[in-house]
């Protein structure tokens, strides 16, 4: 048996979004065309942006399909610089995901923009008091601020509408990466837009939906320029035909999340998640009393535990934990597949060595207490051999 | 595996001899060069694909396992102070001796593998007693062995080299085609893989500051200058701008490059021939002779595609006052072109014996003015500066 605890890099799509993912790729229409074949196509495809604009609280003509998360973030944040230009200030904490942070350094080094890295604590969680100081310094010049709603690696979840009230009092936009914590924590574009959220994206793989399609939910007040031209296909912000039958297919997965975080409060699937992160948490701490569970221990997603082992590699970890069969992360690793040390726990003030113990166990929809069970069950002889293993392709007194 | 067609049929066999096996391939650069064309082994993005895809193939899992520190530290660094010391590294041997069959093995040997699997040219027999040896490959022309020559005992009863028995590369590519490998055509790696364009005196300029000094001749006068004594290797001929012409009117070639003095000594091309060989870092691959102090004979090799020549060998004392030793080298005959730096590996018909790294050499034609032998300097001190 194959145990799957990777959720966070991408979770299985749902049966139901499969199949209405085939079913739809059999009708044919372009949803701009005139005819009713297109008219059918564009009924798909807008039925589909209101279902998943329910699951975000947002208007249905907020949402933008993109071709994945990243893009959204593209979007959203040269989107936003290139509209505030000539502002050049573009705040950022240094924890976010390579989508942001490879986006905003381009703009810098291609653009002209200029990066501010906003502290985050041992815990992952953004220095509110650093970053009004840095808007205040000049906020005339600010052109945005774009922040990770949860942590992709680490799970802290930061508090956003406070980050907008910040950035709202100088009328400075808002650009939200929201792929890790949507379909894990409400994400109600609503409340934050009235708190001074301009833009948010997720992305459709991570809820169950399929690879390929993602959404930048734009307020209605808020411009952008594009950075794809062509046919002018919603509101000119992003030209391309559009794919209709991935759309259906996130509005499945959109609907499941909606259904999720309308349970009653304390119940459903977000307790059901936090139950088993919790069990992990435990058997961790069992397992290796001195692994640290990183993030804010409270704040952070239900179905994220993320930990530093001392003395050993995550590397090696990884290998044996596969070897038993359960899938875990390291965090990220370059196109090649070397491993790298994290930059969100270097962000947090870890050092390299710590950066290096790092193991992420994600939950998601599929799992259960059997999955834990089996984890739990292979750590122990895992962790030892990592541990006998220690640093031996590490420099000694590096 | 490398990303190379010989490692990806080493590990299929593997495979096939029914080990379980799993695909790793080195990241020795924190820098993965972008898509460069052809293999140069040293983790390209597309050579960790080819590896995956290979891996894929025969169905066994693939990680990347990081060594980038090690490697910088033990190879590349080395191979730069090293050459700031005046000598010649082999920087492949390094990698076999510190990384391949050392750190790798180490991490691989922690986490309950048995052994290193890779694609050279080498095989491993079993003598009378069971104890493991380090032979030459089938084909001659293919022969790795010489790169092995640092392995030692422990290290070769780990190793598994399943090329070893393959007559030529083409059946290597053969049966990597009938497998299906996407490498099975893909050029064979040369130069040294950390120095993408090959150009290994231009890459060295940029980490080796250069700094001008005296080109003597043997009995000591100066010649003329030379502008970094670290651009010139021994049996070097041309860039010498000695403005005088020697006596007898013949070329000049380098002879020796002195670091600690910032001097290259230049003579005749018949000084180039050596009559001695000695290191004192050495190592036996496998089952060390069981008396080295005393003379035995062998053969000498001193590059990889270098002919073996006889020689007898023998390890000596070298001080008085302390327990030092060497492994000297007498040739049957002289050899030329041997630089300080690099390996001397002996062989007892197709086995290593062992090896070990120049760093005296005896001139088979003495000084003309004195008859005293020139001793090349093994300090590693060095006037030039490494920025690296």
């Amino acid at each position: 048996m194959v145990v799957y605890l990777d959720h966070a890099a991408t979770t299985p799509m749902l049966p139901a979004a499969i199949s209405a993912y085939a079913e739809a790729m059999g009708v044919v229409g372009n949803p701009a065309s005139v005819h009713s074949q297109g008219q059918n196509a564009k009924r798909m495809l807008e039925e589909s942006r209101e279902i998943v604009s329910q699951s975000l609280a947002c208007d249905p003509i907020e949402v933008v399909f993109t071709g994945s998360g990243t893009e959204a973030i593209n979007l959203g944040i040269k989107g936003l610089y290139w509209a505030r230009a000539p502002r050049r200030r573009i705040l950022v904490p240094g924890g976010e995901h390579h989508a942001t942070l490879d986006t905003v350094e381009w703009l810098a080094q291609h653009d002209g923009a200029v990066i501010e890295w906003i502290p985050l604590d041992e815990g992952g969680r953004i220095d509110l008091a650093a970053l009004e100081a840095a808007i205040i310094r000049d906020p005339l010049d600010v052109a945005l601020v774009s922040v990770i709603m949860a942590n992709n690696e680490v799970g802290t979840i930061e508090p956003v509408a406070e980050i907008a009230a910040l950035a709202a009092a100088h009328g400075i936009p808002v650009h939200v990466d929201a792929v890790a914590a949507y379909g894990y924590i409400p994400v109600d574009f609503r409340t934050l837009a009235a708190a001074g959220v301009s833009a948010l994206s997720v992305s459709a793989h991570k809820v169950g939906g399929p690879v390929g399609i993602g959404a930048l939910v734009l307020g209605r007040a808020t411009t952008v320029e594009p950075l794809i031209h062509g046919g002018g296909q919603q509101r000119k912000v992003r030209s391309g035909t559009q794919d209709v039958a991935a759309a259906v297919s996130f509005a499945v997965a959109a609907s499941a999340v909606t259904a999720q975080l309308t349970a009653p409060a304390g119940g459903g699937e977000t307790a059901r998640l936090r139950a088993l992160r919790d069990r992990v948490i435990a058997g961790v701490a069992l397992v290796a009393p001195t692994a640290v569970l990183n993030g804010d221990p409270a704040r952070r997603l239900p179905g994220n535990a993320h930990f530093s082992f001392a003395g050993c590699e995550g590397d090696s970890l990884l290998f044996l934990l596969d070897a038993a069969g359960v899938s875990v992360s390291t965090g990220s690793a370059c196109q090649a597949g070397v491993p790298e040390p994290s930059h969100v726990l270097r962000a947090m003030g870890r050092n390299e060595l710590e950066s290096r113990g790092a193991l992420r166990i994600t939950l998601g929809h599929t799992s259960t207490d059997a999955d834990v069970d089996a984890l739990l069950a292979a750590l122990p002889a895992a962790h030892a051999q990592a541990l006998a293993a220690g640093m031996a392709d590490r420099v000694p007194g590096h | 595996m490398s990303g190379g067609v010989d490692s990806a049929v080493a590990a299929a066999r593997a495979v096939e001899a029914g080990h379980e096996v799993v695909g790793v391939h080195l990241a020795l650069s924190r820098m993965p060069g972008t898509l460069r064309t052809g293999s140069r082994g040293c983790c390209t993005v597309e050579d960790s694909m080819d590896a995956q895809r290979a891996a894929n193939i025969m169905g066994i899992p693939y990680y990347v396992w990081d060594f980038s520190e090690r490697f910088k530290l033990d190879v590349v660094d080395d191979f730069i102070a090293e050459y700031a010391a005046g000598r010649t590294p082999n920087p492949c041997m390094r990698c076999n001796e510190k990384i391949k069959f050392a750190a790798l093995l180490e991490k691989a040997m922690a986490l309950g593998f048995d052994a290193v699997c890779t694609g050279h040219y080498a095989s491993i027999l079993t003598d009378a007693d069971g104890n493991k040896e380090l032979h030459r490959a089938a084909a001659w022309a293919k022969d790795q062995s010489y790169v092995l020559g640092v392995l030692t005992a422990d290290q070769i009863n780990h190793s598994m080299f399943p090329l070893g028995a393959t007559p030529t590369k083409a059946e290597v590519r053969a049966e990597a085609a009938e497998r299906g490998f996407s490498v099975a055509n893909k050029p064979d790696s040369y130069d040294i893989c950390f120095i993408p364009d090959g150009d290994t005196k231009g890459w060295l300029g940029e980490r080796v500051a250069p700094v001008t000094g005296d080109i003597l001749d043997r009995e000591g006068n100066t010649l003329g200058q030379h502008d970094g004594a670290v651009a010139f290797t021994v049996g070097q001929r041309k860039g010498l701008s000695i403005g005088t012409p020697a006596a007898d009117g013949k070329p000049r070639f380098v002879l020796e490059v002195r670091p600690i003095t910032n001097t290259v000594v230049v003579g005749p091309k018949e000084a180039l021939a050596l009559k001695e060989i000695a290191g004192n870092f050495f190592t036996w691959a496998g089952l060390a002779p069981e008396h080295p102090e005393v003379e035995f004979a062998c053969h000498v090799q001193i590059r990889a595609h270098a002919d073996p020549v006889p020689a007898v060998a023998q390890v000596v004392s070298t001080s008085e006052t302390d327990d030092s030793i060497e492994l000297r080298i007498i040739p049957n005959e002289p050899l030329v072109g041997v630089a300080p730096g690099q390996t001397a590996v002996i062989y007892v018909g197709t086995r290593v014996l062992g090896q070990c790294t120049i760093d005296r050499t005896v001139s088979a034609v003495p000084v003309t003015s004195t008859d005293a032998p020139s001793p090349v300097s093994s300090a590693s001190a060095s006037p030039a500066t490494v920025n690296a």
